[in-house]
């Protein structure tokens, strides 16, 4: 007990804290629905994408979240666009631009400052990456996400549950794609600090995925996945800290434990 | 006057036509019933009522201050998830989306007509049920519901009966019926079975990447189409 409010004495910890549990909501409510609308792709590709744009922000020496936030903005729109698209198929553009952007992060990177402890942050996460300027924006940003979430809910249900209906009945279904597109946009990019770059889209995709083993309607699957993520990154932030594992890392395994044991307890009734 | 008339409508796919000249016009309360060989256009006509289809030609009109979305619409079955997380409340609640207009959530008066139109369906016990855990009629009564929830006047329904047993078909035959004579509701239904559309509807419209045939039942059962299509028995 001394040792966890010891831990939590670090500035860095509770910058750390603070914009991890934001941001884990933020994932796991856009998760449900990119999960059912077949999106889960989106979060891999975009979370590639933002490795590129930090690392050509790095490489400038531009400030690495007001250079990543726009860009997968944008991606996030086209990959939509993309994937709708019934011409191009749409799991091929993604695998296309996350590989492009990955590309020229990595040529960027090693033309310039070389692997650095910087760069391998972007790769892996780093808890200890937050600069206080970040850790603000990032605060407000996952604010901005809960909230528009919260005000469109049942838009964003309607949406996601029969977008034929939605559009039928006169809602602008191409405004609410776009505006999950963005928020999960957003909410990579920000993730992407704490977990890094190649396991942010578990933290999309993990506790939607637990929270439908469990519960049979959208609210209640909603409510569980934001539990579950709140969880498994506390859970995954104290053993980092405790045993010194990567962080982003040890909040997958506890996401994967989580599933696991849901999913065969769901086998077992 | 008529509460929808569609003067000489054309649909294509990326420039192949599917569906050419469908002209017709349809009084308030009618009950009609679109039949035609899978493939032949039905569902893509109900995609243009709807507004989610553009016409390649022609003009759709409304008439009686129907505004095109404030109809009520109960998707072809295969076009619904089968493993969406969602209850029955949810679902029919949902079909008040078009009242939401600037409001940003559902009303008392969305929660009491989603209410209400579980109680007309049958369906007010399984409110919390999960929706993919009910049986095929379950489920077309919750998404009839929610239907009723998006119009007080038009309804389109694209084979809601496909799929379901004998006993599940004639209730919701039977469901469709009512709403349509107790509420005034002007119904549009596609459908495969024409020996019971012809008992039930008002007026037929038989496409064949055309319109082949536009008028009451009673006169679409003295035709020849009919008596092709009907297998020789007249009815
Ligand atoms: N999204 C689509 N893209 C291309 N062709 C389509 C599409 N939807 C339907 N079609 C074609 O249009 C024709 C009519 O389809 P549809 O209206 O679904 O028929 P029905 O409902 O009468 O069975 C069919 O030949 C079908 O192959
Ligand atoms: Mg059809």
């Amino acid at each position: 007990m001394t040792e966890i409010i010891n831990m939590l004495s670090y500035h860095f910890m509770q910058r750390a804290l603070i914009v991890g549990v934001l941001v884990s909501l933020c994932a796991a409510l856009l998760g449900v629905s990119l999960v059912l609308k077949r999106y889960s792709m989106i979060g891999d590709g975009l979370s590639h994408v933002g490795f590129g744009a930090l690392a050509i922000a790095s490489a400038l020496n531009l400030a690495p979240l007001a250079v990543a936030v726009p860009t997968v903005i944008v991606a996030a729109v086209l990959l939509l666009r993309l994937s709708r698209n019934s011409r191009v198929k749409g799991d091929a553009a993604i695998a296309i631009i996350s590989s492009s952007a990955l590309a020229i992060g990595v040529i960027s990177v090693s033309l310039t400052t070389g692997m650095n402890t910087e760069v391998s942050s972007y790769m892996f996460g780093s808890i200890l990456s937050l600069s206080r300027s970040d850790a603000v924006l990032s605060v407000l940003l996952s604010a901005a996400v809960l909230l528009l979430f919260v005000l469109f809910y049942p838009r964003i249900f309607a949406v996601t549950f029969d977008e034929n209906f939605s559009r039928a009945t006169g809602t602008r279904t191409g405004v609410y794609n776009t505006l999950l597109a963005v928020l999960t946009a957003v909410t990579v990019v920000l993730g992407m600090r704490m977990m890094g770059a190649l396991l942010i889209s578990s933290l999309i995709i993990f506790p939607a995925l637990s929270a439908m083993r469990l519960c049979r309607s959208f609210k209640a699957v909603i409510l569980s996945a934001a539990i579950i993520s709140v969880l498994c990154f506390l859970a995954g932030v104290m053993a980092s800290y405790f045993l010194e594992t990567p962080t982003g890392a040890s909040i997958v395994v506890a996401n994967l434990l989580v599933f696991a044991i849901l999913s065969l307890a769901g086998k077992r009734t | 006057m008529a509460i929808l008339t569609c003067e000489d409508l054309s649909f294509a796919y990326e420039g192949r036509s599917v569906l050419e000249s469908v002209s017709f016009s349809l009084e308030a309360g009618s009950y009609l019933c679109v039949v035609g060989e899978n493939g032949s256009g039905k569902s893509t006509l109900i995609k243009g009522l709807l507004g989610l289809k553009a016409p390649d030609g022609g003009k759709i009109s409304f008439g009686e201050g129907l505004k095109s979305t404030e109809i009520g619409y109960l998707p072809q079955q295969t076009q619904l998830q089968r493993d969406f997380p969602a209850s029955v409340n949810e679902v029919v609640l949902s079909g008040c989306l078009n009242s939401l207009g600037r409001r940003l959530h559902y009303s008392k008066a969305d929660r009491l007509r989603a209410r209400e139109n579980m109680e007309r369906m049958g369906i007010e016990d399984i409110g919390e049920e999960s929706y993919q855990a009910l049986s095929g009629g379950q489920q077309q009564r919750v998404l009839l519901a929610r239907a009723l929830c998006a119009t007080k006047k038009l309804l389109l329904l694209d084979e809601p009966v496909t799929g379901l047993d004998p006993i599940a078909t004639g209730e919701m035959y039977n469901l469709i019926k009512l709403v349509n004579l107790c509420d005034n509701i002007t119904v549009i239904m596609v459908s495969h079975d024409i020996h019971e559309a012809v008992r039930y509807a008002t007026h037929i419209l038989h496409l064949g990447h055309k319109q082949l045939f536009f008028g009451t039942a009673a006169a679409y059962k003295e035709s020849d189409l009919a008596r092709r299509f009907l297998g020789g028995n007249r009815i």
